[in-house]
């Protein structure tokens, strides 16, 4: 009880903080725990893209951006508490960075008319916006990253996967079991057999799923994998002498710190890539200028150009644009999370888009509409170079099989609506 | 001064063995009650009710029932996260069965089911005890998660694995799902730990709870004066968990809406109601509730002083919580072994003499 009234007079004083004019994103981190790895660099990215935008535009249409971190540890019991404390601060868009918190908000954010940026992650099924209002997973989803997976396998052998055998390693939550029933169809239609090992929270324990993979000797492994998962699936990988350019691994298994723990036998590992890679960009200067030469930069200011921390980048300025395009709609600045979501519906990517904002062809061109929350799909491949130590883009924004993904989704969102009796969002 | 008995007088039995048998301490008791029920409702907002209170009574609710089991009944359990996904999957598959019935049928109904696993996993317990018990719950701990997690009817075959609560209503209240009102979700699991309380409290301080005590302190002696060990331990196992099943049915379909077996009921889930039994105090329901706000509300005071007022850095913040938390855990095992029930016992007796000690 005396827990309980202590709590509640520091609510009380947090509550009575009064409310600013500003553009307020909250960013539901985690620098902390077995995923950090990944969680550090993207939140740094995200933050630093919107302090540069406050430092050298004034924000956004003139209203200053303000990013409310708040730590998850990618628990989906803080990621609820993150959400209740900071949906109160007008908080115009949710990027939770974890598919567990993002099935958890998405009613709970429909509910409050605040919109969910999944990017890449989440409930692939979101992809359609007739029934998932206010939730968006544009530019490509788990299920595009499945289909371009194999069809850079197709590529690799001259379009005939027939009788292949490939491993999907998963993560065994929500998010890797995601792809299975995609790579399932894909199986039954380019006759390859797929052979799943799921790993177990947090990732540590693969022995048992390499050994496997050694003993059946596939074709290609393919990894959804997420933190220090990615590590060590590397490192066994070169310890069994698994040929690294048949190892491919989701966008969320790509990074730089994913593969320099196994040294230059990662060599050659492949990743699909959401954005381009490096900080070979015009934005790259300014950022240098106006937030890590000021110190102003997020954390400590040295994932600059890992492949997170661009996507961190690329997930704030696809924000920042539908700001824009919401302000534009609504003519006015400060905008309310539910004209955010109009903003968000209405976004339309295009190479002058990003080239306006310092990152030309840094992501793929795409546009969303009421039916279509997901983009067109299109997804990169990049390997990595141990020797030069960074990933090289070889395929670019290629398009996915939606003959299989598009009836997949209308079938998993439509199962959604009839379980929770939703209106049609569109028309 | 306080918590005096002096002019306190018991005329009949009942009265002298009721659970607040000083008068002040039965007012507090009742205030607590009044407060919770009738002014807490009004005031409450999403915030309150979903980072504070609900995660606060069910975790209560968990402690209780773990408190039977390892305080009461001297069986150590490590399978409570495994119990509590028991009652969420138990709760899933009812709602989306039979929608039209009441939420409040559904988590009883939970409980019960669980209670019936927990029955089952507790029969080890009449050949081994101690660690080696501890070691077989663990054992239901990964077993049941595994299941959970592999057997796709749990969750209705969906393709994530994951459970998600439909909306559904008690008395055409809305319970679950995104669009409840905060005082109606936090009523409905305030009814539930109280409930939980009251029988908890009554079964402990009768022949079973005797019972239950007795294995407890020396099982062979307990067996010589006419204690029947199956049936004490299982009764405990069964009652035990009903009350985990009833939190895990609460935890998964009205806080969090959405679960994923690993992620929410894992084995740190088990440790974490564990922890908060013997910080609280084992053997003791008030220990229940305190251990349950001490480890659920503390990471969000800390969290509220580092990051809103001070203003730190999350991760900074998070670290220290883990510093503090545990520092705090390791500061109370050593000056109070017996947990925030023996300091709050202790408080009592010396407010009793207050102001004239001697």
């Amino acid at each position: 009880m005396k827990y309980k009234l202590g709590t509640m007079a520091v609510a009380g004083l947090m509550a009575a903080s009064p409310v600013m004019a500003d553009l307020v994103f909250p960013s539901l981190s985690y620098r902390t725990g077995p995923y950090a790895a990944g969680g550090i660099p993207f939140a740094d990215g995200y933050a630093d893209y919107f302090t540069l935008l406050n430092e050298r535009d004034g924000g956004i249409g003139g209203v200053a951006a303000r990013v409310l971190e708040c730590e998850t540890g990618y628990n989906t019991e803080k990621g609820v508490e993150c959400y209740e404390s900071t949906k109160g601060e007008g908080a115009l868009v949710y990027q939770p960075l974890s598919t567990g918190i993002t099935y958890q908000l998405i009613p709970k954010a429909t509910a409050d008319d605040i919109p969910i940026h999944s990017m890449g992650y989440g409930r692939t099924s979101a992809a359609n916006g007739d029934v998932f209002s206010h939730v968006f997973n544009y530019p490509a989803n788990y299920w595009n990253g499945a289909s371009a997976a194999i069809n850079h396998i197709l590529e690799q052998n001259g379009g005939d996967i027939s009788g292949k055998k490939i491993a999907l390693v998963y993560h065994n939550s929500a998010y890797g079991k995601e792809p299975i029933r995609t790579l399932e169809k894909l199986s039954e239609k380019h006759g390859f057999e797929l052979s799943l090992l799921a790993v177990d929270h947090p990732g540590q324990e693969q022995k048992s799923q390499w050994l496997q993979i050694r003993r059946e000797k596939p074709d290609n492994v393919i990894m959804y994998g997420w933190g220090v998962m990615n590590q060590v699936a590397v490192q066994e990988a070169a310890n069994i002498r698994f040929p690294m350019e048949n190892f491919i691994g989701i966008w969320w298994s790509g990074a730089e710190i994913d593969v320099t723990p196994a040294g230059d036998k990662a060599n050659g590992f492949k990743a699909l890539a959401l954005t381009a890679v490096g900080d070979d960009f015009p934005l790259y200067e300014d950022l240098q200028k106006y937030v890590v030469d000021t110190g102003k930069a997020a954390g400590a200011g040295d994932q600059l150009g890992t492949v997170p921390y661009n996507r961190g980048i690329y997930a704030a300025m696809l924000a920042a644009e539908a700001v824009k395009v919401a302000q534009k709609m609504h003519g006015v600045d400060d905008i309310t999370s539910g004209q955010m979501r109009d903003g968000m519906e209405a976004l339309v990517i295009t190479e002058d888009v990003m080239a306006a904002n310092g990152l030309p062809g840094f992501g793929p061109s795409f546009s969303v509409s009421c039916e279509n929350h997901g983009g067109e799909g299109m997804v990169a491949v990049t390997q990595w170079d141990a020797s030069a130590g960074e990933f090289v883009t070889i395929s670019d924004f290629a398009p996915t099989d939606m003959s299989v993904i598009q009836p997949l989704i209308d079938e998993d969102s439509a199962a959604f609506k009839a379980e929770n009796n939703i209106a049609s969002n569109c028309n | 001064m306080l918590y005096r008995e002096a002019g306190d007088f018991s005329t009949t039995y009942s009265e002298d063995s009721q659970t607040f048998p000083i008068k002040f301490d039965r007012w507090r008791y009742y205030a607590v009650l009044f407060v919770a029920i009738f002014v807490i409702p009004f005031m409450i907002n999403d915030y309150w009710v979903n980072s504070i209170f609900m995660p606060f009574l069910i975790y209560a609710i968990a402690a209780i029932g773990l408190n039977i089991l390892v305080g009461y009944c001297g069986q150590v359990s490590l399978g409570t996260g495994g119990f509590m996904a028991v009652g969420a999957y138990a709760c899933y598959k009812l709602m989306t069965a039979f929608p039209e019935v009441s939420m409040f049928i559904h988590v009883l109904l939970a409980g019960g089911i669980t209670a019936a696993v927990g029955v089952l996993f507790g029969l080890p317990s009449l050949r081994i005890k101690g660690f080696y018990l501890a070691v077989a719950t663990l054992a239901a701990q990964f077993f049941l998660v595994w299941l959970f997690n592999r057997v796709s009817w749990f969750y209705n075959y969906s393709a994530s694995g994951q459970i998600n609560a439909p909306e559904r209503d008690t008395f055409g209240i809305l319970i679950t799902g995104p669009n409840t009102e905060a005082w109606a979700t936090y009523m409905f699991c305030l009814i539930f730990t109280i409930f939980s309380a009251v029988v908890a409290r009554n079964l402990t301080r009768g022949s079973v709870g005797r019972q239950w005590m007795a294995i407890r302190d020396m099982d062979i002696a307990a067996e010589i004066i006419g204690v029947n060990p199956l049936k004490a331990k299982l009764t405990a196992f069964a009652v035990s968990s009903f009350f985990v099943g009833i939190s895990g049915a609460l935890f998964f379909a009205v806080y969090l809406g959405a679960v994923e077996v690993g992620e929410a009921f894992g084995i740190t889930k088990s440790f974490l109601v564990l922890f908060m039994i013997i910080i609280g105090g084992l053997g003791s329901i008030f220990g229940s509730f305190a251990g349950a706000a001490f480890l659920v509300l503390l990471p969000v005071l800390l969290k509220v002083i580092g990051v809103d007022w001070l203003g730190w850095p999350t991760d900074i913040v998070a670290h220290l919580n883990l510093v503090i938390v545990g520092g705090l855990i390791v500061v109370f095992l050593i000056a109070e072994p017996h947990g925030l029930a023996q300091l709050w016992r202790v408080a009592k007796e010396k407010l009793r003499l207050w102001p004239f000690p001697h």
